[in-house]
C-alpha cells in the first residue's frame, strides 16, 4: 500500500473496504449485512436452544461470542480481530470446550448408575417404585377441570366417580358416558378433551403427574393415567423429602439418604439403583493407580503403549529410510514405477488392511501359518507376546511407505555440493551417511517422527481392528495384553456395551493428553539443536 | 409449551433473517385449519402440533414408518424417526435423556434394561389386558424387579442348524448322537461349528451347552427374576468346563479359537461341517438355497439346553414431555397385531405376539427357532451381567485352548463374585 505524505483524510476513507459503509451501489455493505444476519440467526437459534434445555454455560458462552462478533464486525477499531475471530471461535468450540468438558467429566463419577441430576434420580426411584395394584381393572377415564384444579372422572362398572389430588374419588350422580364408557359430561366439571392434553404440554405433564387417591386410606392406592383415556390403581411406597434429601419407604420404614457419592443409601447398606452425577475430585486419578484390579493391567498397558509407539516409529522409519536410500541410487532402473508400488500399502485404508491381516493371521485358516510356517499351529492373535509382534508387524507394513516417501523427498533435497565435498575429502559411504546424510535428514524428518509417535500413541484403529486388545489379562479389568492406553480407555468408558465409567475414562485421557504433550514439547525442543547443524 | 415458544421464536428469527423480506408466518397453517371435531367421535384424537421423537435403527425404520404414518393420519401428531446405529442407541439414550435431548421412545434390546434402570432414564409401561397376547418369555425379559419397562416386539435365540444334504433331515437329540451323525457322514475333522468370536470367546453361543450341564450364569428366583447370585460355580460348572476342555484343542478339537463370524458362515455355507449353533441372523437364511433343518440345541450334559433369549422392544423415556402421546402410540398402535406384523415383514425376527409367532411358524425353519426360543431363558438384564461377559468369554476360550479347566473356571467364578461384591 502506498501512502502519500500529506494525503487528505478523504482519500484514506475512499481506500477503506467496501464493507465499511454505504457508498455507490453498496454491494459490499449489503453482502456483509447479509452474512452478519446469518451469523446472528445462527447465534440466536443456539441461544434459544440453550435457554430451552437450560444449559446456562452454553447460553452465556454463545451470547458472549455473538456480541463479540457483532462488535468486531461493526466497529472501526477492531480491524485485526476481524481476521482472527473466526479462527478463535473454532478453537474455543472444538478444542478448548472439548478439553474443558473432558476435564470436567474426569472429576465426576459419570458412568453406569450415575447419569443425571439428583432430581432425575428421585424421579426414577419414584417411577421404579410405583406399581400397579394387582388385579386392578382398567377404568375408562376422562380428565376434568373445574377452573381451579384438574381431576379424573372414572367409570367403575357404570358408576362415575370424580376426584382430584386432594379430594379422593367420590361418586357423582347424573354423569353421562359414551359408548366406550368414557365420561363425557360431569356436573360441576368441564371435561378436558383428549386433544387438548396432547397439544398443551404443561397440562399433559400435570395429568401424567396427577394421582387421585381412591379413598382416604393412603394404602388403597391412587388412580393414574398413562394415555389420558384409561386409568388404573397404582400403589407407591416411596416418599421424597426434598429438605432432608431422603427417600422413605413407607411400607418397611427404610430411609434412603442421599450420599456425597451420588447414591441413595439406607442404613443397612442397600441402595436404590439410580444415582446421579457428583464431582468426586481426584478419586478417578487415584483409583487408576490404587485400585489393584485396574492399576496392574493399566501399568502393563502404559508400558506397552510406549513400546508400541517407539518401536513403530523406529522400525518404520528405519525400513523407509533404507528403501529410500536404495531406490534413490541412480543405478537402479525403473525407479519411478518401483517407488509408486511402494506407496500401495499407504494408499490402502488402514482399517481394511488391519482386518485383512487379522484374517491372514488366523491360526487355523490364515495363510501366514499355511504358507510361511508349513501349516504350523502358531496362535498369532491368541498369545500375548505374538499378538504384540503381529501388531508391530502390521503397523510397520502400514507406515514404512510414509517414511519411504518422506525420506526420498528429503534425500533429493540434500545439497549435492556438501556430499561432493565429503567425497573429495575421502569420506567412505558409511561415514558420509553417518556424518552428513543422516543429520541433515533428521532436520526435516525429526518433527514428523514426533508427530508419528504422538499419532501411534493414540493409534486406536490398528489395535481395535487387529486384536481388539486381546488376548485378555486374567482378572476383572476387562483389558487385554495388546491394549494401548486409548483402546483401554475405550473399553473402560463402556461405549462398547459393558459397564461404563466415563469419569475414569476421561481422567485417563487427560493423563494421555499430558503425556503426549510433554513428550512432544521435550522432543521439539531437542530438534532445535539439530537445526544448528545447518 | 415454553419449549415450543422458544423454538418458534428462534425459528421465526432465523427464517426472517434468512429470507429477508419474507412475510410468511413460520407456524404451520394447519393449526387453525382443523375444526374441532365433535366430542362423540371420541376415539379420534387430535394431536396436531404435538411431536413424538422415536429413535430407531435402519432395519426397523421402514416398519416404524408405516405405523407412524397411520398414527399421524389418525391423530395429526408428527412422528419424527431418528435413525442411529443399533449399537449406539443404548449409550446415546443414557447420555441424552438426562440432558433433555433424548427421544420420547427408542427401539432397544431387553438386556439394556439394567443399565437403563440404573441410569434412571426409562419409564414403566402398562399394557394392561394386552399382556395376555404376548409370549411370557418376552414379557419376562422386559420386566425388571416386577415392573414392565418396555413393549416387546420380537424374540430371538440361537438354535441347532443342520445341513440336511450332508447328514439327512433327522435332527439329533443328544450331543453324542450329533457327533456320531457327523462322523458317519465323514466330518471327523469338524463335526460341529461353535462360534467363539475368534480368540475373544463367546459365552453367549456356548450357553445352551452350559445350561445342559445345569450351570446358569445367575440363579433365578421362584418368580423367574435373576438374582445377583452367580450360578456357575460348583460341580455343574466344573463339569461344563471339563466338557469344553475335552472338546477343545487339548481334546477332540471340536471347539477352537479360530471361528469368527465370517469364518463360521463360510465353513457352514461351503459344507465343511453339517452342524452349527447359530441364530436366525445368519446370511444363509436369506439365500434359501441350502437345505436346512433347524431344531433346539442338543443336550450335552443331560439337562435341557436352554439358549439365551434376546427380546427387542420399545422403551419410553423417563423424561418424555409427551408421555400421554407416547403411551398412546405404544399401547394403542404398536401393541396391535397389525403394527407388529408390519414390523415382522420389514425385519423378520420371531414375533413377541403369541398369535403372530404361531402364524409365522408355518415356515419350518422359523418354527425351529420359535421352538428353540421357547426352551430358552431370558438373557439376564441385571447390570451385574455387564461384569460377566469379559471374564466369562476369556475363561471359556482359555479352556478351549488348553488351560486347566477346573481351576480356570473356578478362578473366573471367584473373580466374578468379587467384582459383583
Amino acid at each position: 500500500m502506498t501512502v502519500e505524505t500529506g494525503a487528505p483524510r478523504q482519500e484514506r476513507d475512499l481506500r477503506e473496504s467496501h464493507a465499511r459503509g454505504w457508498r455507490g451501489v453498496g454491494w459490499g455493505f449489503v453482502a456483509k449485512l447479509l452474512m452478519m444476519a446469518l451469523v446472528n440467526a445462527l447465534g440466536l437459534s443456539i441461544i434459544f436452544a440453550a435457554l430451552n434445555v437450560e444449559a446456562w454455560g452454553i447460553l452465556v458462552a454463545s451470547t458472549a461470542l455473538l456480541i463479540a462478533a457483532d462488535v468486531i464486525y461493526f466497529m472501526r477499531r477492531t480491524l485485526p480481530l476481524k481476521y482472527i475471530f473466526p479462527g478463535l471461535v473454532f478453537l474455543l468450540v472444538f478444542q478448548v470446550f472439548v478439553l474443558g468438558y473432558t476435564g470436567y467429566v474426569a472429576f465426576t463419577n459419570y458412568g453406569t448408575g450415575h447419569a443425571g441430576s439428583m432430581q432425575q434420580a428421585v424421579d426414577a426411584a419414584l417411577i421404579q417404585d410405583e406399581q400397579r395394584v394387582e388385579d386392578s381393572p382398567t377404568y375408562p377415564l376422562a380428565v376434568v377441570d373445574n377452573g381451579d384444579e384438574i381431576g379424573f372422572a372414572i367409570n367403575a362398572d357404570g358408576e362415575v366417580s370424580v376426584g382430584t389430588e386432594t379430594q379422593p374419588l367420590e361418586p357423582v350422580g347424573g354423569a353421562v358416558v359414551d359408548d366406550a364408557g368414557t365420561p363425557v359430561e360431569v356436573e360441576g366439571w368441564e371435561i378436558v378433551p383428549r386433544s387438548a392434553l396432547f397439544t398443551d404440554q404443561d397440562l399433559q405433564n400435570q395429568v401424567v403427574a396427577l394421582r387421585v387417591p381412591v379413598s382416604d386410606d393412603a394404602e388403597s392406592g391412587s388412580i393414574r393415567t398413562r394415555d389420558g383415556s384409561s386409568g388404573a390403581i397404582y400403589n407407591s411406597t416411596l416418599e421424597w423429602d426434598p429438605d432432608a434429601r431422603t427417600l422413605t419407604d413407607t411400607e418397611t420404614g427404610t430411609v434412603y439418604e442421599a450420599t456425597d457419592t451420588g447414591n441413595f443409601v439406607a442404613a443397612d447398606g442397600s441402595s436404590l439403583p439410580a444415582g446421579w452425577v457428583v464431582t468426586v475430585g481426584f478419586d478417578n486419578f487415584v483409583d487408576a493407580v490404587t485400585d489393584t484390579a485396574l492399576s496392574g493391567p493399566l501399568l502393563k498397558v502404559t508400558l506397552w503403549t510406549f513400546a508400541f509407539a517407539i518401536l513403530t516409529v523406529l522400525t518404520s522409519f528405519g525400513l523407509g529410510l533404507l528403501f529410500a536410500i536404495i531406490y534413490n541410487d541412480p543405478r537402479i532402473r525403473a525407479r519411478r514405477s518401483l517407488r509408486t508400488l511402494f506407496i500401495l500399502p499407504y494408499a490402502f485404508p488402514a482399517f481394511m488392511s488391519a482386518l485383512l491381516w487379522r484374517g491372514m493371521f488366523n491360526r487355523e485358516f490364515g495363510i501366514i501359518n499355511d504358507w510361511f510356517f508349513f501349516g504350523a499351529d502358531i496362535n498369532w492373535l491368541g498369545d500375548p507376546l505374538l499378538a504384540k509382534v503381529v501388531i508391530l508387524w502390521v503397523n510397520l507394513w502400514l507406515s514404512y511407505p510414509y517414511w519411504f516417501l518422506v525420506c526420498t523427498g528429503a534425500l533429493q533435497a540434500l545439497p549435492s555440493e556438501t556430499m561432493e565435498a565429503a567425497r573429495i575429502d575421502g569420506a567412505g559411504r558409511w561415514r558420509q551417511f553417518r556424518s552428513i546424510t543422516l543429520p541433515l535428514l533428521m532436520v526435516s524428518t525429526a518433527p514428523l517422527a514426533i508427530a508419528s509417535f504422538a499419532f501411534n500413541f493414540n493409534n486406536f484403529t490398528i489395535i481395535y481392528m487387529l486384536t481388539e486388545g486381546g488376548p485378555p489379562f486374567p482378572g476383572t479389568s476387562g483389558l487385554g495384553s495388546s491394549d494401548i492406553l486409548i483402546s483401554a480407555i475405550y473399553s473402560i468408558s463402556g461405549v462398547d456395551g459393558g459397564v461404563a465409567n466415563y469419569g475414569l475414562a476421561s481422567a485417563l485421557s487427560i493423563v494421555v493428553f499430558i503425556v503426549v504433550g510433554i513428550i512432544s514439547a521435550i522432543a521439539f525442543r531437542q530438534t532445535r539443536k539439530l537445526e544448528e547443524i545447518q | 409449551m415454553r419449549k415450543q415458544i422458544a423454538w418458534g421464536a428462534a425459528f421465526a428469527a432465523t427464517a426472517a433473517l434468512v429470507a429477508g423480506c419474507s412475510s410468511g408466518d413460520p407456524e404451520p397453517a394447519e393449526t387453525s385449519a382443523a375444526p374441532e371435531t365433535s366430542e362423540s367421535e371420541a376415539p379420534a384424537i387430535d394431536g396436531t402440533g404435538a411431536e413424538l421423537v422415536i429413535w430407531t435403527d435402519a432395519e426397523r425404520e421402514e416398519a416404524l414408518a408405516t405405523a407412524a404414518e397411520q398414527f399421524e393420519a389418525d391423530t395429526g401428531a408428527t412422528v419424527t424417526l431418528v435413525q442411529k446405529n443399533f449399537e449406539d442407541l443404548r449409550n446415546d439414550f443414557i447420555a441424552q435423556v438426562p440432558t433433555g435431548e433424548g427421544p420420547d421412545i427408542t427401539v432397544g434390546a431387553h438386556d439394556w434394561l439394567g443399565a437403563l434402570v440404573t441410569a434412571g432414564v426409562v419409564d414403566t409401561v402398562d399394557i394392561g389386558d394386552k399382556a395376555a397376547d404376548f409370549q411370557q418369555v418376552a414379557l419376562d425379559a422386559m420386566t425388571y424387579d416386577g415392573q414392565l419397562y418396555g413393549l416387546p416386539y420380537s424374540t430371538e435365540a440361537i438354535a441347532l442348524i443342520q445341513n440336511a444334504d450332508l447328514v439327512g433331515d433327522t435332527a439329533p437329540t443328544t450331543w453324542d448322537e450329533m457327533i456320531e451323525m457327523s462322523n458317519e457322514a465323514g466330518f471327523e475333522d469338524r463335526p460341529f461349528i461353535l462360534f467363539t468370536n475368534g480368540t475373544a470367546g463367546d459365552g453367549y453361543s456356548a450357553y445352551p451347552l452350559q445350561t445342559s450341564f445345569g450351570s446358569p450364569v445367575f440363579v433365578q428366583d421362584e418368580a423367574g427374576s435373576y438374582t445377583t447370585e452367580v450360578g456357575m460355580g460348583g460341580e455343574a460348572g466344573e463339569a461344563f468346563a471339563q466338557f469344553l476342555y475335552d472338546n477343545g484343542s487339548a481334546g477332540t478339537g471340536v471347539f477352537s479359537d479360530t471361528i469368527d463370524y465370517d469364518t463360521s458362515n463360510q465353513l457352514f455355507a461351503s459344507g465343511e461341517s453339517p452342524f452349527i449353533l447359530q441364530g436366525p441372523w445368519m446370511p444363509f437364511f436369506d439365500e434359501g438355497d441350502m437345505n436346512l433343518v433347524v431344531s433346539p440345541m442338543v443336550s450335552a450334559g443331560g439337562e435341557t439346553a436352554a439358549p439365551f433369549v434376546g427380546v427387542q422392544g420399545f422403551y419410553l423415556s423417563a423424561q418424555s414431555e409427551n408421555a400421554l402421546l407416547a403411551n398412546e402410540f405404544l399401547t394403542n398402535y404398536m401393541a396391535t397385531e397389525d403394527a407388529q406384523r408390519t414390523l415382522y415383514e420389514a425385519d423378520p425376527r420371531l414375533p413377541a405376539l403369541s398369535a403372530l409367532a404361531e402364524e409365522v411358524s408355518a415356515d419350518p425353519i422359523t418354527a425351529g427357532f420359535v421352538e428353540s426360543a421357547a426352551a430358552g431363558v431370558p438373557m439376564p438384564s441385571i447390570p451385574e451381567m455387564g461384569n460377566v461377559w469379559e471374564l466369562w468369554n476369556a475363561a471359556e476360550i482359555q479352556i478351549i485352548t488348553g488351560a486347566d479347566p477346573v481351576s480356570t473356571w473356578n478362578d473366573m467364578v471367584a473373580e466374578l463374585e468379587a467384582s459383583i461384591g
